[in-house]
């Protein structure tokens, strides 16, 4: 019965670690199946952070910060859309370009804004998302097994957690059931036939980016408004790569996306948990080899020893419309 | 994803060599610089003001020299890492970890070797840098060549794996023991690099006190070096080639997987030589997190300067005004910090890199028609 609580509870961790995750890698999947590399993932998530944060602060509203991180995380998708669609710049340079961008600038304006060394006021109330009670979640709690699963692992999140799993399968759907979905795969793999078909390319990548744009705006929002009370310095702390690795991982699939950032946010929960406790059987496990464990599997998984990832045949490639 | 301007290859060069060279990297700057002064001006400050404040900081003084120059050393080597990768066709954004292992070997050498005399200690230094960079780029450099794993986001995981690698033996193996901050002991003075002010002591002149270090001549020394490699050794001419055109060097007898291979072992080795200025000359001891975005900066560094030495030294000595410059200002205007740079930094990115073709067609054009107006009484070659 301790293991099973212990499960539980590391589950819980697993679920509020992978929800940034899944977002910030879905909007990668919407970007990079349409052609266009999307390394901004970790600047626009901490640019929609810092503005979430910013202004639940000045507003008094979770709501309003969620609608201000998403407007931001669109702006600087659009920029880069601009970059490299419109201009047909190299997209890594502009993806990365973004990322600092915005490493350097969140800080800037905090400190100008807020003068708390970069940090946002400590958000409470109205100004955050809270945790939800499912419905029967108490009265359940003391039901052995199904009660701590109920009450512990599905119940007790915020909104923006199972926002981030409903839009798993919703992706899903618009990937593969819609018209927008289809012909998004299709600009990823051979933006000529698209173009041929009479649909424009650009405006096509366009709307994608403008899809990353809003997931990675909630991912942003959901660190500093819900999953913390503020923003602090460098809070994305690479876990835009980290969902970047997840996507790579997924090979581009949005349920693998979901199994991926389990993994990735297990791997997280775990390492908080395994800090000098020695394992049965493997003896202490250094915490750092498990940080560093999503990293070195999507290395192996690119180098083709476990399966192979094969990205979407246009992507990081500039449409140019007549030769 | 190659880095190279190949829509304009074919095209006749009659745009002046200056324009391309020299003006239109001056406009990237320059709008990068308005930015960064609407952001001066946003925070409720004087950006003429931010300004003089930099500058004098970055020059004003000796010793402010001597920083500027300090943080350019930096800047040449991973600068340099990412122009011999872009010549190849590759976007090694690894730097930043190829630095802190490059750095781990500095350090070892410093450690264990110094019971050797200072004179024996400095080539197997430059040598583990090179060594442990190198092989850092290697392994992404290999899976790009061999298995077609794509740089950028190999180089990007082993940023993350170096560093938690780095944690693991500062607070398990390195460590000094007996001490609580992660770090090794202090290195015998036989294993330090001499600061600029003592060597410059020898000659008898008086120089103030920074951390400028005789790794700053080992920085211009590579630049000759790569040079020299890339436009006047047979692998330089390969290494282009195969940026330029992989198919087109394979009908050519080259072996891009060599040359990709060759690009990233001296990209890394370049881009561990940071380790010779911030372990050996600055720190020395090895500590946590000492390469602090120098390999990012290499990125502008090499896009300013159009991935040419003379570009690269005059770009790092930008970005080393800048760093320097920054801390005067932020330590003069309490409302600007250090990451005012990091902006800049970003934007120059932005401009240079990314949005490079915003202005460039419309300039070359202006220049085109000129030189056709001009030649209009020659006939034209047919192309």
């Amino acid at each position: 019965m301790e293991y099973f609580n212990l499960v539980v509870t590391l589950l819980d961790a697993t679920v509020r670690v992978a929800t940034p995750l899944v977002l910030a890698a879905l909007a990668g999947l919407f970007a990079e199946r349409s052609g266009v590399v999307d390394i901004a993932l970790e600047g626009k998530m901490l640019g929609a952070a810092f503005i979430g944060a910013s202004v639940a602060t000045v507003g008094g509203s979770a709501w309003l910060g969620l609608l201000a991180g998403i407007v931001t995380a669109i702006a600087f998708s659009l920029l880069h859309g601009y970059a490299c669609i419109t201009h047909r710049g190299n997209q890594v340079v502009s993806g990365l370009a973004i990322n600092i961008l915005l490493a350097g600038l969140t800080p800037t304006l905090g400190i100008a804004w807020f003068a708390r060394g970069g940090q946002t006021p400590t958000l409470s109330g109205d100004a955050r998302f809270q945790a939800i009670t499912l419905p029967f979640a108490r009265e359940l709690a003391d039901v052995p097994v199904i009660g701590p699963i109920y009450a512990e692992l599905i119940s007790g999140h915020n909104l923006l957690v199972y926002l981030a799993i409903a839009a798993v399968p919703l992706t899903a759907w618009v990937l593969y059931r819609t018209r927008f979905g289809l012909r998004l795969r299709a600009v990823g793999e051979n933006p000529a036939a698209v173009d041929t078909a009479g649909i424009s390319v650009s405006a096509l990548r366009y709307q994608a980016l403008i899809v990353a744009g809003v997931l990675t705006g909630i991912a942003g929002t959901y660190l500093s408004v819900a999953q913390n009370a503020a923003f602090g310095r460098d809070m994305t702390a690479g876990q835009g790569y980290l969902a970047l690795a997840a996507l790579i991982f997924a090979k581009w699939r949005p349920v693998p996306v979901l199994l991926a950032c389990l993994l990735f946010g297990f791997l997280g929960s775990l390492e908080a948990r395994l800090q000098g406790v020695p394992l049965p059987g493997i003896g202490q496990v250094p915490v750092q080899f498990i940080q560093a464990l999503p990293y070195i599997l999507t290395v192996v998984l690119l180098a083709g020893f476990i399966g192979k990832a094969i990205p979407p045949k246009a992507i990081g490639i500039p449409y140019v419309k007549e030769r | 994803m190659t880095v190279s301007a190949t829509s304009y290859a074919g095209r006749p060069a009659t745009v002046p060599r200056w324009v391309s060279i020299g003006l239109i990297p001056l406009i990237n700057l320059a709008l990068a610089f308005l930015v960064s002064g609407l952001v001066v001006i946003a925070i409720g400050e004087n950006p003429l003001d931010a300004v003089r404040f930099l500058i004098y900081g970055a020059f004003g003084y000796e010793a402010a020299i001597g920083y500027t120059l300090y943080y350019a050393t930096n800047f040449i080597f991973t600068g340099l890492a990412v122009a011999v990768a872009f010549h190849c066709g590759l976007f090694n954004i690894g730097g930043e970890g190829q630095a802190y292992i490059g750095g781990l070997g500095v350090g070892l050498v410093c450690l264990y070797f110094d019971f050797l005399p200072f004179w024996a200690i400095l080539p197997l230094a430059i040598a583990a840098g090179a060594l442990f960079g190198a092989a850092w780029a290697f392994i992404p450099g290999y899976l790009q060549a061999k298995r077609g794993s794509h740089v950028v986001i190999t180089t990007i995981m082993f940023n993350f794996i170096a560093a938690s690698l780095m944690v693991y033996l500062l607070v398990n193996v390195l460590i000094q023991p007996g001490q609580m901050s992660p770090e090794t002991r202090q290195f015998l003075p036989n294993a330090r690099l001499p600061a600029m002010h003592e060597i410059l002591a020898w000659f008898g002149i008086k120089f103030a006190r920074s951390p400028l270090n005789l790794s700053f001549f080992w920085a211009l020394i590579c630049s000759i070096l790569v040079w020299a490699f890339i436009w006047r050794t047979r692998w330089g001419y390969e290494l282009r080639t195969v940026g330029e055109n992989p198919r087109a060097a394979v009908y050519g007898g080259i072996s891009p997987s060599r040359s990709i291979i060759l690009a990233m072992l001296i990209s890394g080795a370049l881009a561990g030589f940071v380790g010779l200025n911030e372990i050996m000359g600055v720190q020395q001891r090895i500590l946590l997190n000492f390469v602090a975005g120098y390999g990012f900066v290499g990125i502008a560094v090499a896009l300013m300067g159009r991935n040419h030495p003379v570009g690269i030294l005059l770009a790092s000595l930008l970005f080393g005004m800048l760093y320097q410059g920054g801390s005067e200002l932020a330590f003069e205007m309490p409302t600007i910090t250090r990451e005012m740079i990091v902006v800049i930094q970003g934007l120059v990115i932005l401009f240079a890199g990314a949005l490079e073709n915003m202005f460039r067609p419309a300039i070359e054009r202006f220049f085109l028609r000129r030189a056709e107006a001009a030649g209009s009484r020659r006939p034209a070659p047919a192309e």
